[in-house]
This record gives structure tokens, sequence and C-alpha cells, in this order.
């Protein structure tokens, strides 16, 4: 009997160290059905596709508040790329200029979300993004 | 391609993608752990459970860096952790946030970190969990950590998977010492008092004493008459030195304070299973377990493909009628049920 899971990572890097926001998004995933790892504050973009790789996840949620998503973002989304994890779906949330989400989405971001935005429009997302990927 | 090829090669990234293969008892998992299982029963499983709260994460992170770094006398030894969290039993997701306290470990190629939910298994592991273990033993970590679900009173399986099981405690938790006495305490092989800063570390260090020599009753006795005359099964000829004595040992695993008295507790007690022929039993024990869960399942789920549908639920309606009781059905549907 075979049975799949949408495993996501939930990250928190950077310096801010204000994590209610990404408490409340692994709360909802987790009772969407999916299974959260959660790492805490203050991971190095490094740590992040470290433990992204070790948990074979199919979705990384990045919880970013300090401003320097710009420098973060593609670093992850580098180190994901040359462990061969180019299928990892990133989402980010916290406070990012409106400036910037058309960027972001452009590096290869599935969807960025501020204040106010629904966890179920987030659980609706990451589905459909991973449903792509993940063969059940 | 067969992940067990690039998993024996040490290629991470197929280890934890076989990993999930197993986790999610698909064909390609089965077959590859079918290929990796000759490569197995190297490592040294060592289990660490305990209530929610005692410490487990903290105190393996720390056996972790101690295993990676220790004394002279010793060769760093390659670790893996299976950390498992509870599924939710409504959604079936789960928060598994094991790694909180594992970050002194990112970065470091000789560990593995891989966490699981329990997916509804009650006992403290997965279903799944003794399938990740062979993989990573199989990938060649000298040393499995295996952390269990915050364990109450009966969460035991542990014991049977790992060679070593460490059952952490802490300070404070006055009545739970209680709860736990008849279960847990009695698969410990090295009892752990985290949070030893704490007050109270004495009262939980003496009540984790006194439940041990009421534990342990044979191994009391033997101590008074000096010989070995019962000791567990399997070792009637053994002496005194053939009884492993369960070390009670403080720690403050978020400062690191007392590991080192751990980790070499967890060695002696590798070789106290070696040198008493406990390591074969336990093993032979292990995979017979192990044999006979894997048969059951799948006698089931076999029989339950051959059982005529019309007749299961025609049977089940019977039951919830009350005319016929639980064994009944069942006698029926295995005898009528035959091919």
């Amino acid at each position: 009997m075979s049975s799949r899971k949408i495993r996501v990572l939930v990250a928190k890097p950077g310096l801010d160290g204000h994590d209610r926001g990404a408490k409340v998004v692994a709360r909802a995933l987790r009772d969407a059905g999916m299974e959260v790892i959660y790492t805490g504050l203050r991971q190095t973009p490094e740590m992040i596709a470290e433990a992204a790789l070790q948990e074979d996840v199919d979705a990384v949620g990045l919880s970013i508040l300090s401003g320097a998503h710009m420098a973060l973002v593609p670093r992850v989304l580098d180190l994901l790329k040359s462990n061969q994890q180019d299928h990892v779906k990133i989402f980010i949330g916290g406070i990012i200029p409106d400036e910037d989400v058309p960027r972001l989405l452009e590096m290869g971001v599935v969807g960025v979300y501020g204040p106010g935005t629904l966890t179920d429009q987030i659980i609706r997302d990451i589905r459909q993004a991973v449903g792509g990927t993940v063969a059940s | 391609m067969s992940l067990a090829t690039p998993v024996l090669e040490g290629n991470r990234l197929s280890l934890a993608r076989l990993l999930t293969q197993i986790e999610n008892d698909s064909d390609e998992g089965r077959a590859a752990l079918g290929e990796l299982f000759s490569h197995t029963g190297q490592a040294h499983l060592i289990g660490v459970t305990g209530a929610p709260g005692t410490g487990k994460s903290s105190l393996v992170n720390q056996l972790a860096r101690y295993f990676r770094n220790p004394d002279a006398r010793q060769e760093p030894r390659r670790v893996a952790i299976v950390a498992v969290d509870p599924s939710s039993p409504f959604t079936g997701g789960a928060i598994l946030g094991d790694r909180v306290r594992m970050r002194d470990l990112a970065g470091d190629p000789g560990v593995f970190i891989r966490s699981m939910a329990s997916r509804g298994t009650l006992g403290g592991l997965a279903t799944a969990t003794s399938g990740m273990v062979q993989a990573l033993d199989a990938a060649g970590y000298d040393l499995i950590l295996i952390e269990t679900v915050g364990a109450g009173q009966a969460e035991v399986d542990i014991a049977r998977l790992a060679h070593t099981t460490l059952v952490v405690e802490a300070p404070g938790m006055g009545d739970e010492i209680q709860a736990i006495k008849a279960g847990i305490l009695e698969i410990a092989d090295i009892l752990v008092v985290n949070k030893a800063d704490r007050p109270g570390v004495e009262n939980t260090e003496r009540a984790l004493r006194g439940m041990l020599q009421l534990a342990h009753p044979v191994a009391h006795r033997t101590w008074h008459h000096g010989r070995a005359e019962m000791v567990n099964a399997g070792s009637e000829e053994g002496g005194l030195d053939e009884i492993w004595q369960t070390p009670i040992l403080r720690t403050v695993a978020t400062e690191g304070m007392g590991i080192p008295a751990v980790g070499e507790a967890i060695i002696q007690h590798r070789q106290h299973l070696h040198g008493t022929g406990d390591w074969q039993r336990r093993e032979h024990a292990r995979l017979e377990a192990e044999l006979n869960d894997l048969l059951q399942a799948e006698l089931v789920s076999r029989w339950r493909q051959s059982v005529a549908e019309d007749l299961y639920h025609r049977t089940l309606n019977r039951l919830v009628e009350r005319r016929i009781s639980p064994r009944q059905a069942v006698a029926e549907l295995i005898d009528e049920g035959k091919p």
C-alpha cells in the first residue's frame, strides 16, 4: 500500500527573530494534511538547502521580514539547483515590497504572500504547484 | 535505475529520495531495500525516548556532536539521525520540529538528519522507521540515533529496534515518574536525567534508582549471591559481569554538560552486547519480530484481495446487527473466504 504526503520545509533565513507568521503557516499546512519540517530561526541558505535535501521535501516556504529577501532568495535557489533539487517549489512569506514581487517570481519563486493572505490560498497554491511533480 | 547503487556510493540526494520511497512503501523502495539488505547490520542503532519536553532532540544533537568529535582515543563516526514526531490523527498532517534543536550539526557531511511523521502508528515509531534505518545502515552510517515520538507509558517499540535504548527524564515531572515506571523504564539500557541544572534533580535520580531496583529484581538478587543464578533468558551461564547495570547519568543537553559520559556509556553498552553475545540475540529477536510483522501485514492484505467484497460486507452487516460475534465473523470470513 503506497501513500504520498506533501512534505514542506518551513524556514526562516536571515537575522530577524519574528517567527509568528512562519508558525501560523506551518500549522495551517499541518491541518491541510501536509508534513511540515520546521527548522526554527536564523537559518543560513546553506542550512536550508541541506535540510531540503536530507528531508527530500516537495516545497520550501521562506519567511523573511528583514528586507534581505533579494539577497537570500537567489542564494537558496542557487543552492537547491546545485543540489539537483530544481523540482522543489519555493514560497515566500513576510514583508516583501510590491516592486520586488515580480522579480522574485521571475527567479522561479512560486508565490509571495504578505500579511493578510488567507492560509487557504497558500495551501491551494502549494497543492497545485507540487501536484505536477509528485507522482502519487 | 535503482537507487541502491548511488546510495551505496554515498550519494546523499539518492539516499534522501530512497528514504521517501521507503516511507511511502513504494515498489521502488521495496526493491532497493531488497538490494541493500545484505549491506546492513554494521551500524549501532541507538534509541532515544522519553516524555515530551525532556530534551530528547537536544540530547541527540549533543550525542551526534560527541561522536563526530570524540576524544583522542576514538575515530570520528558517521552519524545518522531519524527523528519521529506525531501525525495528526484527524488530518494526517504533522509538524516535524526536531531539527530546530539540531542546528549545530548543519554543514557536517558526516551527519544525515531525517525527520519522519508517525503516520498513525502507535508505539513511538512509524511503520517505515525500520526500513529507513536499514537504508541509512547500508549507506555506511556507523551510528544511527533514533528519536521517538514523546513517549508516555507503552511506547516501547524502540527497544525492539535499537541495540541501545536511552530513556530521557527531567526533574520536576514528579508524579510522571509514577506514570512511566512500569513500561518505559524497563527498556532503558541507559537512563539520562536531563535538565540536571534544575531543582529536584536529586529526587528524580533517587526515584529512578529506586525504580530500577524494583524493575530489575533478578539483577538485584544476583548482586547478593555474587553469582548469576537467574538472569535474562539466553544467558543462564553468565556471571555478574554479564548483567548490564543500567547507569543513571545527569546531563544539561543545551550546554553539553554530561554528554561525554553518556557517549562512553553507549560505547560500553555496545562492547557489553558484543562480549555477552546479546548483540546476536537482539538481532535475531529483532529480525524475527520484523518478519512476523511483515508476514501478518502481507497475509492480511493478500487475504483481503482474495475475499469477495460482498461476502465481506454481508458478514460485517451481520456483525453490526449483532447476529454474530466479532470472533464468529472472523472464523466465517476466513473459512468461507478461502479461494
